[in-house]
């Protein structure tokens, strides 16, 4: 009984905690958009535009409902539910930190640790494509259409190269577990210094699987208006924006977990804290690390052009797919040969 | 098991419910106003032509098919991966035989140009 109280108390605070960061993802973003273009930014609901995200938020609310005469009903109004739950599903395997000990029990700051975990993310992400797919199709627009298969091919073509990357860090951690793959990484190992090509690879998968610049030709306003989803309005439009912001944490956050040690930091256990705060530094390590993703993905969006969408096909089946056999096979060679 | 999935659900029902909730409030909450142009199709303010459910590029369908293609021999890597080296070099022979007869298909692909989009 205790176990299911704390987990649901755990999945409540890790949906909030998602939302909310997905809310000030948003504010982030202009912000930073500010900066680098030299403009102020958001900067009147509140202080510092502190409260933009919520009023944005209240604002989806109260804005009319629309469905077009043309689309499919049901479908419609399917595609955004679909994203964002695939989106906030993701969460579930992450490991938020070490675990903590509250009145004796011991509380692992992880929703589910799946034996498989790796292929649990993978499926999930994996599903994102339905709710881009239903919504652009349902739309029964010709630019929400097209933006939808765009973003279909796009995102299957480079789940590969993603997929092949992780199996060279699978060879590496030998478990599937990402709780397993964080806790091997403890004392500055990270598994980045021994795939810093897969990390590569995988850093430009995430970014396609997101729909983030240089990736995001479902959205390319000067030729498919607002691409999947023009016909959108209301809180429907809100979840397909919000869902994209949630992609984009998850994605940061499997990153660092898999890759930059997770909630470790060299050195957090030698200066004397307490398990239970320490745990809890980690689990701010481990948020900084998340924040510095964003702000990556952030300044990438800011700075770089798109790209056109024969060379985005390229990219993904010539270039990338080619170098995560190549790195898949060498990582093979290079460990068995020394043992 | 149980205990492992249980959680799953807990979330699914959450996120679930939230987004259930959501819509439901966003209908209530929002004016409708329906007219005739605006429950028309946009089309940058020309009247809409046509369905927008057009036989398409090929390309894209092909894509699809060679992603299931492709992501079945991905899955059949992970089994191997998770017991890399417990299976050492004999593993990795049989598995460097397989990689062999993917790359041959991925080649095999690109110079029949069904991965190039450029040509049309």
């Amino acid at each position: 009984m205790l176990f299911w109280i704390e987990k649901i108390s755990l999945v409540v605070l890790v949906f909030c905690v998602t939302l909310v960061i997905a809310m000030y993802a948003t504010l982030a973003e202009r912000k930073f958009a500010a900066f680098f273009q030299d403009r102020i930014g958001p900067d009147r609901a509140g202080p510092f535009g502190l409260l933009q995200p919520l009023a944005d938020g209240i604002k989806f609310f109260f804005k009319e409902e629309f469905i077009p005469a043309n689309a499919d009903r049901f479908l419609f109004v399917l595609g955004p539910c679909l994203s964002m739950i695939a989106a906030c599903m993701t969460t579930a395997v992450i490991p938020w930190g070490h675990d903590i000990v509250i009145f004796g029990q011991t509380m692992a700051l992880q929703i589910a640790d799946l034996n498989v975990g790796v292929l649990y993310l993978a499926g999930v992400v994996s599903l994102g494509v339905y709710g881009i797919m239903i919504g652009g199709w349902a739309s029964n627009n010709k630019y929400s259409v097209l933006s939808a298969i765009r973003a279909s091919s796009q995102m299957i073509s480079y789940e590969l190269a993603m997929g092949l990357a992780l199996i060279a860090l699978v060879m590496h951690t030998g478990s599937l577990s990402l709780r397993e793959i964080v806790q091997a990484q403890h004392g500055g190992h990270w598994n980045v210094f021994f795939q810093p090509l897969g990390f590569l690879l995988f850093l430009i998968c995430s970014f396609a699987e997101a729909n983030r610049v240089p990736f995001d030709l479902a959205e390319c306003e000067t030729e498919l208006v607002g691409g999947y989803h023009t016909e959108y309005s209301s809180m429907k439009l809100g979840f397909y924006l919000f869902a994209e912001y949630i992609n984009m944490f998850i994605a940061s956050a499997v990153m660092s977990a898999l890759y930059f040690g997770g909630y470790h930091f060299p050195g957090l256990y030698h200066i004397g804290l307490s398990d239970n705060s320490a745990a809890l530094v980690g689990v701010g390590v481990f948020f900084l690390k998340i924040a510095a993703f964003m702000f990556f993905f952030i300044w990438i969006r800011w700075t770089l052009p798109r790209f056109r969408y024969d060379q985005l096909m390229r990219l993904g089946w010539k270039i990338l797919l080619p170098l995560a056999i190549a790195n898949m096979i060498f990582t093979g060679f290079l460990s068995l040969l020394l043992g | 098991m149980f205990h492992a999935y249980g959680p799953i659900f807990i979330l699914f029902a959450v996120v679930v419910g939230f987004v259930g909730t959501t819509m439901l409030a966003t209908h209530l909450l929002g004016p409708k106003r329906h007219t005739k142009a605006k429950d028309e199709t946009f089309e940058c303010g020309v009247p809409s032509v046509g369905n927008a459910r057009v036989p398409f590029s090929v390309h894209y369908f092909l894509i699809a098919i060679l992603f299931v293609l492709f992501d079945v021999e991905v899955v059949f890597f992970y089994p191997w991966a998770v017991n890399f080296h417990f299976l050492g070099w004999k593993g990795f022979g049989e598995i460097l035989l397989f990689t062999l007869t993917v790359c041959v298909s991925l080649i095999y692909l690109i110079r029949h140009g069904v991965l190039d989009f450029e040509q049309e």
